[in-house]
């Protein structure tokens, strides 16, 4: 399937107090026609910084795109104007924020939250504009929605105000959807039902989903293909059935072990011990080194290339080499695989 | 991705890295306490430090001042009627006003055959305005922080009172302050001088009387919330008694809001004195205070600028001061502005 | 909001009540007789004034009949105007006043408001720096002490401006800004952490996301929510340049309600100060109701709660 973005070798930094703090280092990606991408990883990894930067949302002056490409329907985002980004925003890439509580404007009426961007984009006029913000609304399941287009955030339940959310990112049928954890702020209970209507939308709208969370059980449920990333890098990328089933970075299998299932023959949640890399000063080696239980001396010293395992499936660590020594998996990935 | 080259990955680095595990859970950089932290933010503060400095300056000069001159505050001698300021060191310095002319450009102290230089000059009854200016600058900065410190007891007494005890007592103390509120404070300050003769006392009372209102309602607003946090509802199913609770749980928790407070109703009790003063209720001539002075020279404002312009200067830094100190600390110490 | 707007104007009726009996027993406590100025009186011939105004009789009636009065809109005459009533010169003052006031007004909040967004949108840059400064000197620097040294630099020494009086446009030049001033300084610093506060939010992020132009995220979603906070200082700032009118009004001679008020301190018009002060709490209170329920009517969020609060 043809890609429609593609990330290129993507550097991104934030300019503080205390120096150059490398936020993404080298990240490669490509979005399928249709498909749902996720990325995964703890906060700090780079993932939200590298959807921020795709819609080029990055506060200034503080962060900076170092170098890489955006390749998105034959045009480089990383090159184009504010204007010209304008243009792209909201009508050919929108994006899903975490927090509906303070993503919408509570001054302004919803309605008119979701004309804003159908006026921009499309030129519509106020009726049609209205029109059209009513069949969203319909669209995401709210219920009434011809008396609820004028009321305001407030008056709406944590789970509706998504609904409206979603609404506005996909007035104008974009191709590409940007999803910063949607379902984190919500109930867990509303958590499926915005899942639900997300994979609806997606069969009715062709649209391509890069959903960024830290929830394994979101990606099973929603994705096809995942890309887990760790201290600004990929660490290791595949199919779902790849990434749960045969996971290779030692990373991933923290990931999976520390994700709590039913089946599990142990009581304990397992963790992943120590921190995430301080960026201001990026290791040279592998960043998961220091937290990882395989750790050899090479891994401290050099970044590993990536070694192709299957058509899809892409991982980044020294334990594929040929010279290093058999690990085996974690038992309970081996054993039980990831819950679906 | 990097280019490494084959050779320079040995075999010998496929064995396992020792790698210490105690420096994992460290977290980085030390841990800092609220006070310690605060105080560190301030400093790093320059507008903060220069005017806590500036108001250091002020203050000692306040006290030392008056003492500098030979003559006192109510030491008059027509010779040295309107007599403008000189400093002898700065008198060629052009753009100072210290080169003893009048705005004629006549040399008065010539004029008049005076040898002994006054740095400020002095007024229509040839009084050193240098002493007055001092001696006036101490008493404003007096009734400010008395003022201030009546604010501070009564605002907290009433706010904690009114949040700590809740229910029927916080809702008629908080309707009585809803009526007060409503009344503005020129109007009771204007009435309890009228009433009680203007001085110092009628000036302090009149300031602290319409002052501790909005400390009370940060405080009760501040109480309110620590009341129901976790660590105030462990002491107290632990047995803390209320006297306990306040003391070593409200207090601490409370002092920052205090503080800042209190850095902004020094100066707005400054400005209300020299308000009163300005309009003629305020301190009554001999006496001195920065309202009275501007006053004063404000008459003498067309023929004599300078008589307005040194107590003028002094009010405005120290009220420049205060605020940027102000904002300086709230800035390094308001719970609410951390992140 | 109906039964919020009740009580609203009940709690304004005790506060009112409270204010005139706070005035009247405060002028009945002053010592001396209210015809300072007629000094060589006679006692007989204060007795008969005394009875002429009422001031014979024991203050209960004294004040029962001051508030009846006061319902009928009649404040007294004036000791010192020789009878007349204390409602004309009110009348009569306050339009100048409200003028001197209300462009005052107009100049804080064209140029705080300015100032604030622009501080605000460039943070950290010199011209937030800049703005800073000039609110920083607005708030400190007591407004007689600007509108001295405006009068001495640009009226007395330069002669480029009147001054003092109030008669045409150019009169009106200093004792504005010198009103103004504080008012400039306080919007622009409210305004400034308003704008901060409200870029930093989700949904501007979100409005940009939308591909919304810079403006129209700065204008229709920054702005707009900033100025919610602004109105709440509306208030105090308008009770402030009630303050300032005082002096300003000394200082440049203008003939306005501040002006008359000192002057009827200085020389005991009981009737006089009761009726400003009255007058004057009115206002205050009007103002601070008025901005009260303009702040519901900009803030949805209260504007549709309902009788709840």
């Amino acid at each position: 399937m043809e890609n429609i973005l593609e990330i290129k070798d993507l550097h991104v930094s934030f300019d503080t107090y205390g120096g150059e703090v490398q936020a993404v280092r080298g990240v490669n990606l490509e979005l399928k026609k249709g498909e749902t991408l996720a990325i995964v990883g703890e906060s700090g990894s780079g993932k939200s910084v590298t959807s921020k930067t795709i819609m080029r949302l990055l506060p200034k002056p503080a962060a900076r795109i170092k170098s890489g490409e955006i390749w998105f329907n034959g045009k480089d985002l990383t090159k184009l104007s504010e204007k010209e980004m304008q243009k792209i925003r909201g009508s050919e890439i929108s994006m899903i924020f975490q927090d509906p509580m303070t993503s919408l404007n509570p001054t302004m009426s919803i309605g008119k939250q979701i004309m804003e961007g159908l006026r921009k984009h499309q030129k519509l006029g106020k009726q049609e504009a209205l029109q059209r913000a009513i069949e969203l609304l319909d669209l995401v399941g709210i219920p009434n929605p011809e008396a609820r287009v004028k009321q305001y955030p407030h008056q709406f339940s944590g789970g509706m105000r998504q609904r409206v959310v979603i609404a506005i990112a996909l007035a104008c049928n974009p191709k590409v959807l940007i999803a910063d954890e949607p379902t984190t702020a919500l109930d867990v209970t509303i958590q499926a039902q915005i899942l639900d209507l997300m994979k609806d939308l997606q069969n009715k709208m062709q649209t391509s989903i890069i959903l960024i969370t830290h929830d394994l059980g979101v990606v099973a449920n929603m994705a096809q293909r995942v890309a887990v990333m760790y201290g600004g890098k990929i660490v290791e990328t595949g199919t779902v059935d790849e990434i749960f089933y045969r996971p290779k970075h030692p990373y991933t299998w923290g990931l999976l072990s520390s994700m709590p299932r039913l089946h599990s023959k142990t009581d304990e949640l397992l963790a992943i011990p120590g921190t995430p890399p301080d960026l201001s000063n990026p290791p040279k080696g592998c960043p998961f080194a220091p937290r990882c239980p395989h750790a050899m001396k090479v891994c401290v010293e050099y970044m590993p290339d990536y070694t192709t395992l299957s058509e899809t499936q892409k991982t980044a660590c020294w334990l594929l080499d040929e010279r290093a020594p058999k690990v085996e998996p974690p038992e309970i990935i081996a054993v039980g695989g990831a819950g679906k | 991705m990097m280019a490494v080259s084959k050779n320079e990955i040995t075999q010998d680095m496929f064995q396992p890295a020792v790698i210490d595990k105690s420096l994992q859970e460290q977290v980085s950089g030390p841990s800092i306490g609220f006070w310690s932290d605060g105080f560190r933010r301030l400093r790093k503060n320059k507008a903060a430090m220069v005017s806590a400095f500036i108001i250091l300056l002020i203050v000692i000069m306040a006290l030392v001042g008056p003492h500098m001159s030979k003559y006192g505050i109510d030491d008059q001698d027509l010779k040295r009627s309107n007599l403008p300021p000189r400093i002898s060191a700065l008198a060629n310095i052009h753009w100072l006003p210290f080169d003893g002319k009048n705005e004629q450009g006549v040399d008065v102290y010539k004029e008049r055959g005076i040898k002994q230089d006054l740095w400020f000059g002095a007024d229509k009854l040839g009084r050193d305005l240098w002493t007055r200016v001092w001696k006036g600058t101490q008493i404003s900065l007096f009734i400010a922080v008395v003022a201030a410190a009546a604010d501070l007891i009564i605002g907290v007494a009433y706010g904690g009172i009114s949040a700590y005890f809740g229910g029927q007592v916080d809702n008629i103390m908080q309707r009585i302050l809803e009526v007060l509120n409503g009344i503005p404070n020129l109007v009771i300050i204007i009435l309890l001088i009228i009433v009680m003769q203007p001085g110092i006392p009628a000036i302090i009372l009149a300031i602290a009387m319409t002052g501790w209102i909005g400390m009370a309602r940060i405080i009760r607003g501040e109480v309110l919330k620590l009341k129901n946090l976790e660590f105030v509802l462990a002491a107290r199913t632990l047995g803390a008694s209320d006297s306990r609770i306040i003391s070593k749980h409200m207090v601490p928790n409370t002092m920052s809001m205090i503080i800042i407070h209190t850095m902004f109703s020094v100066p707005g009790a400054i400005f209300f004195e020299a308000f009163l003063s300005f309009i003629g209720l305020g301190l009554q001539p001999p006496k001195a205070s920065l309202g009275v002075l501007i006053n004063e020279g404000y008459k003498m404002l067309s023929l004599h600028p300078y008589q307005a312009l040194f107590p003028g200067v002094i009010i405005s830094l120290l009220l420049i001061c205060f605020n940027i100190f102000g904002d300086g600390l709230r800035d390094a110490f308001d719970p609410k502005l951390r992140q | 909001m109906g039964r919020y707007i009740v009580q609203r104007i009940i709690y304004m009726i005790v506060t009112m009540f409270v204010i005139v009996a706070l005035t009247f027993f405060s002028m009945k406590l002053l010592p001396g007789t209210p015809y300072k100025n007629q000094e060589k009186l006679s006692p007989e011939m204060i007795e008969l004034l005394n009875h002429k105004y009422g001031l014979d009789k024991p203050l209960p009636v004294q004040f029962v009949k001051y508030v009846g009065d006061l319902l009928k809109g009649d404040l007294g005459v004036s000791f010192q105007f020789d009878g007349r009533p204390v409602t004309e010169i009110i009348g009569e003052r306050l339009p100048v006043s409200a003028d001197l006031g209300f462009e005052a007004m107009v100049i804080g909040l064209v140029f705080g408001l300015l100032l604030g967004i622009i501080a605000g949108l460039r943070r950290n840059t010199v011209w937030d720096y800049g703005s800073m400064i000039v609110a920083v000197i607005g708030v400190s620097v007591p407004s007689f002490v600007l509108a001295q040294l405006m009068q001495y630099y640009f009226a007395v020494k330069h002669h480029w401006l009147p001054v003092a009086y109030w008669e045409g446009p150019a009169y009106h030049i200093l004792p504005d800004i010198a009103l103004g001033f504080g008012p400039v300084a306080t919007i622009a610093r409210y305004m400034r952490t308003a704008m901060v506060d409200t870029l930093n939010q989700d949904y501007i992020e979100m409005a940009r996301a939308k591909g919304l132009s810079r403006p129209a995220v700065t204008f229709k979603h920054a702005v707009r929510n900033s100025l919610i906070p602004i109105v709440t200082i509306v208030g105090p700032m308008a009770v402030n340049l009630m303050t300032g009118v005082l002096v300003i009004e000394n200082i440049f001679a203008i003939p306005g309600i501040g002006d008359q008020f000192v002057t009827s301190v200085y020389t005991n018009d009981y009737p006089m100060i009761m009726g400003t002060t009255i007058m004057y709490s009115v206002a205050f209170i009007v103002v601070v109701f008025i901005v009260d329920l303009l702040y519901g009517v900009i803030d949805p969020r209260i504007r549709l709660a309902g009788g709840e609060s």
